[in-house]
């Protein structure tokens, strides 16, 4: 008994995977000690400014830097006729595509940067841009995607002229950058021809921003003695960078370093290389002291990443039953002046082709095309892997459609079709290898927890007495951890991760990841891992992350690739280390490999108590007694290619009320049900989950990108662009059900995105069902109170 | 143009700084005084991050101009600890998991440190409502309340 207990101890103090440990970072922030990148003060440090156009299409005729230059403190200007002799003016984007580092003859898009001013202080740079006279020649505006490949479209990008084929397909117009398709078309038509039922619904998936509340921003520092650069940046993948800024400058990767410092949210915006960090680079490169770039809000919201701007058509067909038969999904995708989308090389629309959803759908064709406009380049992964938010909400729209028709209930449409249980591993008809799932569990369990049918009885009475409330329920399935290098790359690089982990003589570690934490907790759950795997407490394991010259190579943290790539790095790294350390504690123990056990913390001999070798001891060992021909150390590095991606699901309901009179619509409930298999820390789950809901409302229910047709950015501050503050965020409820990975190494898939992934077409949904009973199909977010106030006035509701 | 000399105390030590009239709080506690704790998220006073304590009241420093500081008294997240270790609100904030990236967290502390003052045994809604000048992108605000719920309780039994 007393042997059990000591054995339970010994777990726990590990604070291992499963256990809501506090985190190992927060000492620092809530202390104020955080390091951001404009924390960063480096002696000698020049301000950068970046002029922008006024204009979303325009030649430049002029540029004159001489008022700018006279003012005391200013030390240069740079354009794009200075980095035209560096071959620097043009750089190449993730996309295949190329992007203007500084606008070279003509701007693109509202906001372009034009010329880069470096001065003593930030107040006398903001000055100077000011000071910097550009003539424009306006010229006519591209804004409206479906108008970029008609005749009548303005070219946009003349540099392509003539070249008709693009990095993924053949061009048809000069505004065209892509058509890409998964799927059968010829049978998925043959399928919709026949069928009993068929629906086509048509929405638009708005533009939006990731706002995190830091903004970019860099600190470049060219030591011109040793020939290094080193640039301190906010990059969700600071190794990546370091291989583009190698490419671009030709200074040896060896004297590159890239440190991603502590980092004010990502969540897809810092994934970019975006021209200021380039232009602050060659800034300090041509005045050898350190420069520091970071963004206004306005610069941020208007110029870096935006995520979305799908105009999608979703089309199902079935049986009268509703059992789902084929499914067709049209994309036009607005991907703004250049194509610099974040998305692996071979996938120009991401994970689309994940539209399939939790769904057993035998047949499918998807269509995507993407195009030029006058419009700030992007197209990120906003808090989602690879486009999977704009699948998610295309599949669990349009099965919404479909259910109406038939009068079907929505939960039941979904139970008819889930791909079941025993069908895992099951092969998408687009693709993929949903690798686990239990679909029919998360639903009933949420439908149970909410009394869905009293909401169903309640909704009936409240409708007779003409009032307005909604149901909303998605169950969703994400693919995350990109990804398998067959199929993943960024620029030719295998999208694999790393992990190195040192166990030093006293029997603590420290390890080291190509990852890089944004707030998701990584100092702590990497840790977690480490500590089950190895048994040392995760209060002693460090873990450092961002330093390209330290950390091993790895693509970064975005698409909840981290615990899916990273995390198994980290567990095979350990379970290297446990392998020697099982040769060490066999020499120690003068018995055969075989004939030890592992419990917790420790190699015991199997049936012989009290013989047993620590970790600690092991550790010790490692540096000072290891069996003939072992080299000295303890200490492993893995490099982990993933066989597959991992596939989160869950299943999420929403209970809304609408005032008809306002518009306004209250968020009554809303309960969300996880499936991220293995669980690492149950709090910082929760946390991501919280985090994750409340963007995708601030998506669904306000946040927009409006132009006007001069191609004028309507709000990109934060008096128009929406960031949910406390008093209208709602009040969240969370669950989970525990499926785990066959093929991660402990069984976890990654979760941070899920809740925004799979929250937002519920919120749409929700909103619809409150109008379900007056024939209304589908609205288009952002359902904010005037959008909402339209669609009850156009219904003669307010009579 | 012409520089002005403004003193203030900054968590109870007397500070001089030599500033332009029109440099910002914000600038002149992270630039030249070196207390980046506070941060900068926006240029419209909408986000919070800036927030300091000055003269007993919640200001974001983003819309003070250091000279209309001459005088004051300021805290900032730095002077939040004493020697006797983490202020109940920073320790709170620890144990509900009311932050994640950390770059909003000064300024919640701050506003929180503030706001317990004002309201010491607030609701739910009466946080919402008394913390909402301050923005957070990755919590949900959430735990966060749940933080200055179990400030204020420890608070009170101190």
């Amino acid at each position: 008994m007393d042997k059990v207990t000591d054995k339970q101890k010994r777990e726990d103090s590990l604070n291992g995977v499963g256990c809501s440990r506090k985190r190992k970072e927060d000492a620092r922030f809530i202390q104020g000690k955080g390091n951001y990148t404009d924390d960063i003060k480096m002696p000698g440090m020049l301000f950068a400014d970046m002029v922008r156009s006024p204009y979303a299409h325009a030649r430049i005729i002029s540029i004159n830097k001489e008022k700018a230059l006279a003012l005391p403190g200013v030390h240069a200007v740079i354009t794009a006729a200075d980095l035209k002799p560096l071959n620097l003016h043009w750089m190449p984007t993730l996309a295949g595509d190329v992007q203007a580092v500084l606008a070279d003859e003509k701007v693109h898009f509202q906001y372009q940067e034009v010329a880069l001013v470096v001065a003593d202080d930030r107040y006398i740079a903001a000055d100077a841009i000011d000071l910097v006279e550009i003539e424009y020649e306006e010229l006519p505006v591209l804004i409206d995607p479906h108008k970029a490949m008609t005749d009548e479209a303005p070219i946009l990008r003349e540099d392509l002229v003539g070249k008709m084929e693009g990095a993924h397909s053949t061009r048809k117009h000069n505004n065209h950058i892509f058509n890409w398709q998964a799927g059968e078309k010829e049978s998925t038509d043959r399928v919709f021809d026949s069928a009993d039922v068929t629906v086509s619904q048509d929405m638009v998936y708005h533009r939006v921003h990731p706002c995190p509340l830091e903004t970019c921003g860099c600190v470049a520092s060219m030591d011109k003695i040793n020939g290094k650069l080193t640039v301190y940046l906010t990059s969700q993948a600071p190794h990546v960078v370091r291989t583009v800024v190698s490419m671009l400058s030709g200074i040896p990767e060896s004297n590159v370093r890239i440190v991603s410092p502590d980092i004010g949210g990502g969540f897809g915006n810092k994934v970019g290389i975006y021209p200021g960090y380039v232009a602050s680079i060659v800034a300090s490169i041509v005045l050898g002291v350190p420069v520091k770039w970071v963004e206004d809000r306005m610069e941020n919201i208007s110029t870096t990443a935006f995520a979305r701007d799908y105009h999608m058509r979703g089309e199902l067909a079935a049986d009268s039953n509703g059992i789902i038969k084929g499914l067709r999904v049209n994309v036009l995708a607005d991907h703004g002046a250049f194509d610099s989308c974040a998305d692996p090389s071979k996938f120009p629309a991401g994970f689309m082709h994940i539209c399939t959803g939790s769904y057993d759908i035998p047949v499918a064709h998807l269509n995507v095309d993407g195009v030029y406009t006058n419009k700030a380049p992007g197209g990120v992964s906003y808090r989602c892997s690879f486009r999977v938010t704009e699948a998610v909400y295309v599949i669990e729209r349009t099965i919404d459609v479909l259910a109406q028709k038939l009068g079907i209930d929505k939960a039941e449409i979904r139970r008819r079709n889930f791909v079941k249980k025993e069908q895992f591993p099951y092969k998408t008809c687009l693709g993929f290898e949903l690798d686990s799932g239990d679909y029919h569990t998360a639903l009933e369990k949420v439908l149970d927890a909410v009394d869905y049918k009293g909401l169903r009885r309640e909704q009936e009475e409240k409708r007779a007495k003409g009032e307005l409330m909604g149901i909303g329920l998605v169950t969703f399935t994400e693919v995350v951890g990109a990804g398998p290098s067959k199929s993943c790359d960024i620029l030719g690089v295998g999208m694999f991760d790393s992990a190195e982990i040192r166990i030093h003589p006293t029997g603590s570690a420290m390890a080291r990841m190509g990852t890089i934490t944004q707030g998701q907790g990584h100092q702590t759950t990497y840790a977690q891992i480490i500590a089950s795997e190895l048994g040392i407490s995760s209060d002693e394991i460090s873990i450092e992350e961002g330093d390209t010259d330290t950390a091993p190579y790895g693509l970064g943290t975005y698409g909840s690739r981290s615990t899916p790539v990273g995390g198994a790095a980290t567990a095979v790294a350990a379970r290297k280390i446990k392998a020697k350390a099982k040769k060490i504690a066999a020499h120690l123990l003068e018995v055969s490999e075989d004939d030890l056990e592992w419990e917790v913390d420790r190699f015991k001999v199997k049936g012989v108590p009290g013989q047993e070798k620590t970790m600690k001891d092991i550790a010790w060992a490692a540096y000072n007694n290891v069996p003939d021909g072992m080299e000295p150390g303890l200490e492993a590095v893995d490099y982990y290619d993933p066989p597959n991606f991992t596939f989160p699901f869950g299943a999420y309901l929403c209970v809304v009320d609408i005032d008809k009179h306002t518009g306004v619509t209250d968020i009554r409930r809303f309960y969300a049900l996880d499936d991220c298999g293995t669980r690492i820390n149950p709090m910082i789950i929760e946390g991501q989950i919280h985090g994750g809901l409340t963007e995708g409302y601030a998506v669904a229910m306000g946040q927009e990108m409006p132009f006007d047709e001069q191609g004028n950015l309507l709000g990109n501050t934060l008096m128009d662009y929406f960031l949910p503050t406390f008093v209208e965020t709602p009040k969240w409820e969370t669950d989970y059900t525990v499926t785990p990975s066959p093929h991660h190494p402990i069984g976890a898939k990654g979760v941070a995105e899920s809740p925004h992934v799979g929250s937002i077409p519920t919120f749409t949904s929700a909103v619809v069902d409150a109008f379900a009973h007056l024939d209304v199909t589908h609205m288009d977010m952002p359902h904010n109170a005037f959008r909402v106030w339209k669609q009850v006035k156009a219904l003669g509701l307010l009579d | 143009m012409a520089k002005q000399a403004v003193s203030f105390t900054l968590n109870g030590k007397a500070v001089d700084v030599l500033v332009e009239p029109r440099e910002l709080l914000i600038h002149t506690l992270r630039e030249n005084l070196n207390h980046t704790g506070a941060h900068i998220g926006c240029e419209t006073s909408h986000c919070g991050v800036c927030t300091v304590d000055v003269d007993g009241q919640s200001v974001k420093s983003c819309t003070l101009l250091t000279v209309q500081a001459a005088g004051s008294d300021v805290k900032s997240v730095e002077g939040l600890a004493s020697a006797d270790g983490l202020h109940v609100i920073q320790q709170a904030f620890v144990d509900e998991h009311g932050l994640q990236c950390g770059f909003c967290t000064p300024g919640m502390l701050m506003r929180a440190y503030r706001f317990l003052q004002e309201n010491p045994d607030p609701s739910d809604e009466e946080i919402r409502w008394g913390m909402s000048g301050n923005l957070c992108r990755c919590t949900g605000y959430q735990n966060i309340i749940e933080a200055v719920k179990t400030a204020a309780k420890n608070l009170q039994q101190a």
